[in-house]
C-alpha cells in the first residue's frame, strides 16, 4: 500500500517468544534450518499425547453415468458458456462456424490438436470474408512454437483447445496441459476459449475426476468465463481471463 | 505506513467499532444484501449434494488428521516440492516471512510484484514490509484493489470490499488508479461492467511485465508436493503462469494429506463459500512447472500456539469460506472492520485472539463478539464447534476488574443459602432504588437492554409464606 492506511492496520503480531528475537536473525539458509527446528518442535509439544483420528470415507466416490452427458452440458451453460453437442463427424463444421460467428481473425492452435479439429479452424473464413461471400481470408492458426510472449498471446483473438477431463455434476473441464491443451497460459490471455470435449472424458462427480488426474502436471480446472462479483454482488463476466467460454461435445 | 504488526494495537476493542459500524446504514444495507444473497445460493447448492454430513465429517476428519500428523506431513511435502524443483523456506513469525519474501525479490532485482489475494500475507502485514525495502506489492483480485487503491481494509473473507458501493468505487478508480498505473477510462460509469472493464485494462499490462508474483494457497498436498488455488477472476492465473518466479507464502495449516483428499474440499469449499457448484478457476501445481522459479514460505506465525490448545486447535481446520460470516447475525449488522483483524465474522473471533494472544483490549474483547447462536457452527463445512471455543476462549481471556469484583460477591452470596435470604429480601426492600441503567463498565450490559425488575418477594420467602402456594 502506497500511503498511510485509514485506518489501523489489522496485523498479527508474533508470537511472544519469536518477539524478543532480532529480526536479521532470520536472514539466510541457517536461520531458516533453525526456524525449520523451532516450528517442529513447538508441533512436537503441541500435539504430544493427543490421539490420532481415523478418516471415514462415507462420502460417494463414483455415481451413476447415465444421463452424464446430458447434466454436463446443462451445467456448464448454468455457468453462461456456449454449449454445443455434435456428432464426431460434424466436429469441424461446428468449430468453423463457432470461429466465424466470433469473428476470430487469429486462433492459438496447440500441439497435439487432432487433424479434424484443425481442418475445422482451417476452414474458418475471416469476419469481412465471411460477410462478402468471398472465398479467400482465412482465419489464422497461430501455433506457441516457438513459445508466444505474453504481449504476443495478448494479440491473438482466442484459443482452441482439447480437454482431460470433464466433471458433470459440477460442469468443470479440467486441463493438464497434455495433447492439445498446450501451456496454462495459452488458455487464458486470449479473451476467447473454444474447448472440445470428448463424451469419454466426462466424470460424474469430483471423486472420479480426482482419481483420473495426475498432480504433477501444471492442472486448471474450469468452470465457466472468468467472473466476479466483487462489485455489489453483481456478476460480471470476464475480468482477466478468457471472457467467453464455448464448448464442444463430442458424442 | 509503519511496520504490519503493531500498529492494530491502537484499535478501538470490539464494542466501540461495532458501535459505530451499525450507525452506517450503506454498510450495514451492503453488508445484509451480500450475506443475505450468498446465505440463500450456499444453501441451495449444499442440498443438491445428499451427501454433505459425510462430506463435512470426512472434511474435518482428514484435517485433525492431519494436524496430529502436522510434523511428518509438512516433511513430506518440504521434500516432494523439493524433489519437484521448488524451494522450501521455514518461517516462525510474520518478521522471518517478510524478510524472506523481501530477500527473494531483491535477488530477482525486480522492485515490484504482482499479489493473488491472500490472506496469510495481509496477516504478516507482507505489502508494508515490502514498501519498507523499495518493492511495489499490487494487488490483483478486483475487491484487493478496491481496497488498495482506497486505502482501506478489507472488510470479509471472500468479497473484501462489501462495504463500498458502486460509486464509490467509480470513484476510487478514477481518483486513484492514474497513480498505480494506466489511469481508469474517461467517463468510466459506475456500472459493475465497466467498472470490471477499467480493472482488466488497468492490470493487463502489470500482469504482461512483471516478473515476481506472490501467492497464498488454499491447500498443500503433502504426498506430491502440490499447491491449489481456487479463484474466480483469473488474476489468480495470471500471477500463478506469467511471472518468472512465484513465491507462495502459507499457513502450516493448509496441508492436507493426499492428492485424493481434494475430493473432499473441492466439494466442501466452493458450495459454502461463494455458492457454486465450482468456482470458475483452480489452478494446481507442483514444484517448479513450465519454466517458473518457485519458492514455498512455511508460516506458524503464532499457528502453533493454537495447536497447543485442546479445545481451540480446531480452528485450524478452517478452510477460508466465510459462510460463517454470512450468517452471523452479529457480522451482518457490525461488519469486517469491527474486529479489528483481517480474520473477522466467528472465525476471527476465535482465531486471532488465539493467534496474537489476549494481551490487547481488542483481542480480548473478541470473544465476546457473538451471541452464541450456533449458526457458524451448523453451517461450518469443518464442523467447527465456534461457540465452543468462544465460551472456552472467554474463559481464557482477563476479565474487567469490575466483572471479577461482580462474581466474586455473587458467589458470596450463593455460597450460603441465609446469605442469598437475606440478601434477596434486601433487596427486595431497597428495589425502588434500582437504576435503570448501571454505571461506569456496567452500562455496556445496560445500554442494549433492562434490568429486570426485582420481584417483591423471592420465591423462597413465597414458598416459605404459602407453603407452596397451598396456603
Ligand atoms: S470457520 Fe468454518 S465456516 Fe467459518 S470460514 Fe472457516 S471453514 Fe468456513
Amino acid at each position: 500500500m502506497s500511503g498511510g492506511a485509514a485506518g489501523p492496520q489489522p496485523g498479527l503480531e508474533p508470537p511472544a517468544e519469536a518477539r524478543g528475537r532480532d529480526s536479521r536473525d532470520h536472514r539466510g539458509p541457517q536461520a531458516s534450518a533453525r526456524s525449520r527446528e523451532l516450528i517442529l518442535s513447538r508441533i512436537r509439544a503441541a500435539v504430544a499425547g493427543a490421539p490420532d483420528v481415523e478418516i471415514t470415507r462415507a462420502y460417494r466416490t463414483s455415481s451413476d453415468l447415465a444421463g452424464v452427458v446430458e447434466l454436463f452440458a446443462e451445467r456448464v451453460a448454468d455457468y453462461r458458456a456456449v454449449v454445443h453437442v455434435a456428432d464426431p463427424g460434424e466436429v469441424a463444421g461446428v468449430i468453423t462456424s463457432a470461429l466465424e460467428r466470433r469473428a476470430v481473425t487469429r486462433v492459438v492452435v496447440p500441439d497435439g490438436l487432432p487433424a479434424e479439429w484443425a481442418a475445422g479452424v482451417e476452414a474458418a473464413r475471416v469476419a469481412e470474408a465471411v460477410r462478402s461471400g468471398s472465398g479467400a481470408g482465412a482465419v489464422r492458426s497461430v501455433r506457441d512454437e516457438p513459445a508466444l510472449s505474453a504481449a504476443e498471446l495478448d494479440a491473438v483473438d482466442g484459443v482452441i483447445t482439447g480437454c482431460a477431463v470433464g466433471i458433470a455434476e459440477t460442469g468443470t473441464i479440467v486441463l493438464d496441459a497434455g495433447a492439445a491443451q498446450g501451456r496454462r497460459a495459452l488458455t487464458l490471455v486470449p479473451d476467447y476459449h473454444l474447448c472440445v470435449v470428448r463424451v469419454g472424458q466426462i466424470v460424474a462427480g469430483v471423486p472420479e475426476a480426482v482419481a483420473r488426474l495426475d498432480p504433477v502436471r501444471p492442472l486448471t480446472w474450469i468452470s465457466g468465463p472468468s467472473a466476479t462479483s466483487d462489485i455489489e454482488l453483481n456478476r460480471v463476466e470476464g475480468v482477466h481471463g478468457p471472457r467467453t467460454l464455448e464448448v464442444v461435445i463430442v458424442r | 505506513m509503519s511496520g504490519g504488526n503493531n500498529t492494530f494495537l491502537g484499535m478501538p476493542a470490539f464494542p466501540e467499532n461495532a458501535a459505530a459500524a451499525v450507525q452506517n446504514s450503506q454498510l450495514r444495507f451492503n453488508l445484509r444484501k451480500a450475506t443475505h444473497t450468498i446465505r440463500g445460493k450456499r444453501a441451495g447448492v449444499v442440498a443438491e449434494l445428499p451427501d454433505w454430513m459425510e462430506l463435512r465429517q470426512a472434511g474435518k476428519e482428514i484435517k485433525d488428521h492431519t494436524l496430529r500428523n502436522l510434523e511428518r506431513y509438512l516433511l513430506q511435502l518440504e521434500e516432494a516440492v523439493t524433489e519437484a524443483g521448488g524451494h522450501v523456506h521455514w518461517a516462525a513469525d510474520a518478521d522471518e516471512a517478510n524478510r524472506i519474501v523481501a530477500d527473494l525479490v531483491k535477488a530477482t532485482g525486480e522492485t515490484s510484484v504482482v499479489k493473488v489475494k491472500s490472506i496469510a500475507t495481509q496477516e504478516i502485514g507482507l505489502n508494508e514490509a515490502l514498501q519498507a525495502e523499495g518493492i511495489t506489492a499490487y494487488e490483483t483480485d478486483l475487491a484487493e484493489l478496491i481496497v488498495q487503491l482506497g486505502d482501506d481494509w478489507p472488510s470479509h473473507i471472500l468479497v473484501p470490499a462489501i462495504h463500498r458501493n458502486r460509486s464509490e468505487i467509480r470513484e476510487i478508480f478514477q481518483d486513484k488508479m492514474a497513480d498505480w498505473g494506466r489511469a481508469a477510462p474517461e467517463g468510466l460509469t459506475d456500472e459493475p461492467s465497466a467498472l470490471a472493464e477499467a480493472a482488466r485494462l488497468h492490470l493487463r499490462e502489470r500482469f504482461l511485465s512483471t516478473k515476481v508474483a506472490v501467492s497464498g494457497a488454499n491447500f498443500m498436498i503433502a504426498e506430491t508436493g502440490t499447491l491449489v488455488i481456487l479463484e474466480s477472476e483469473g488474476n489468480g492465473r495470471m500471477c500463478l503462469t506469467l511471472p518468472e518466479t512465484l513465491i507462495s507464502v502459507v499457513g502450516i495449516e493448509k496441508l492436507l494429506p493426499s492428492w485424493r483428499d481434494l475430493e473432499v474440499f473441492l466439494q466442501l469449499l466452493p458450495r459454502s463459500s461463494t455458492g457454486e457448484r465450482m468456482n470458475p478457476y483452480t489452478s494446481a501445481w507442483t514444484g517448479a512447472v513450465e519454466g517458473q522459479e518457485f519458492h514455498l514460505v512455511l508460516l506458524d506465525n503464532g499457528r502453533t500456539q493454537v495447536l497447543a490448545d485442546e479445545v481451540g486447535r480446531q480452528a485450524l481446520r478452517c478452510i477460508r469460506c466465510s459462510a460463517c460470516l454470512n450468517v452471523c447475525p452479529v457480522y451482518e449488522r457490525a461488519g469486517g472492520h469491527s474486529y479489528g483483524s483481517v480474520y473477522p465474522g466467528p472465525i476471527g473471533a476465535i482465531l486471532t485472539p488465539q493467534l496474537r494472544g489476549m494481551s490487547s483490549a481488542v483481542d480480548a474483547s473478541l470473544p465476546y463478539a457473538s451471541t452464541l447462536c450456533g449458526a457458524c457452527f451448523e453451517v461450518c463445512p469443518v464442523a467447527i464447534d465456534i461457540p465452543e471455543v468462544l465460551v472456552h476462549l472467554r474463559g481464557k481471556a482477563p476479565h474487567a476488574r469490575a466483572e471479577r469484583l461482580g462474581m466474586r460477591a455473587a458467589g458470596w452470596v450463593l455460597n450460603r443459602p441465609g446469605r442469598l435470604g437475606r440478601t434477596q429480601r434486601l433487596g427486595s426492600r431497597l428495589r425502588r432504588f434500582v437504576p435503570k441503567r448501571l454505571p461506569g463498565p456496567l452500562s455496556g450490559w445496560t445500554n442494549t437492554r433492562d434490568i429486570p425488575d426485582i420481584p417483591a418477594e423471592s420465591f423462597r420467602d413465597w414458598w416459605n409464606r404459602t407453603d407452596g402456594g397451598a396456603r
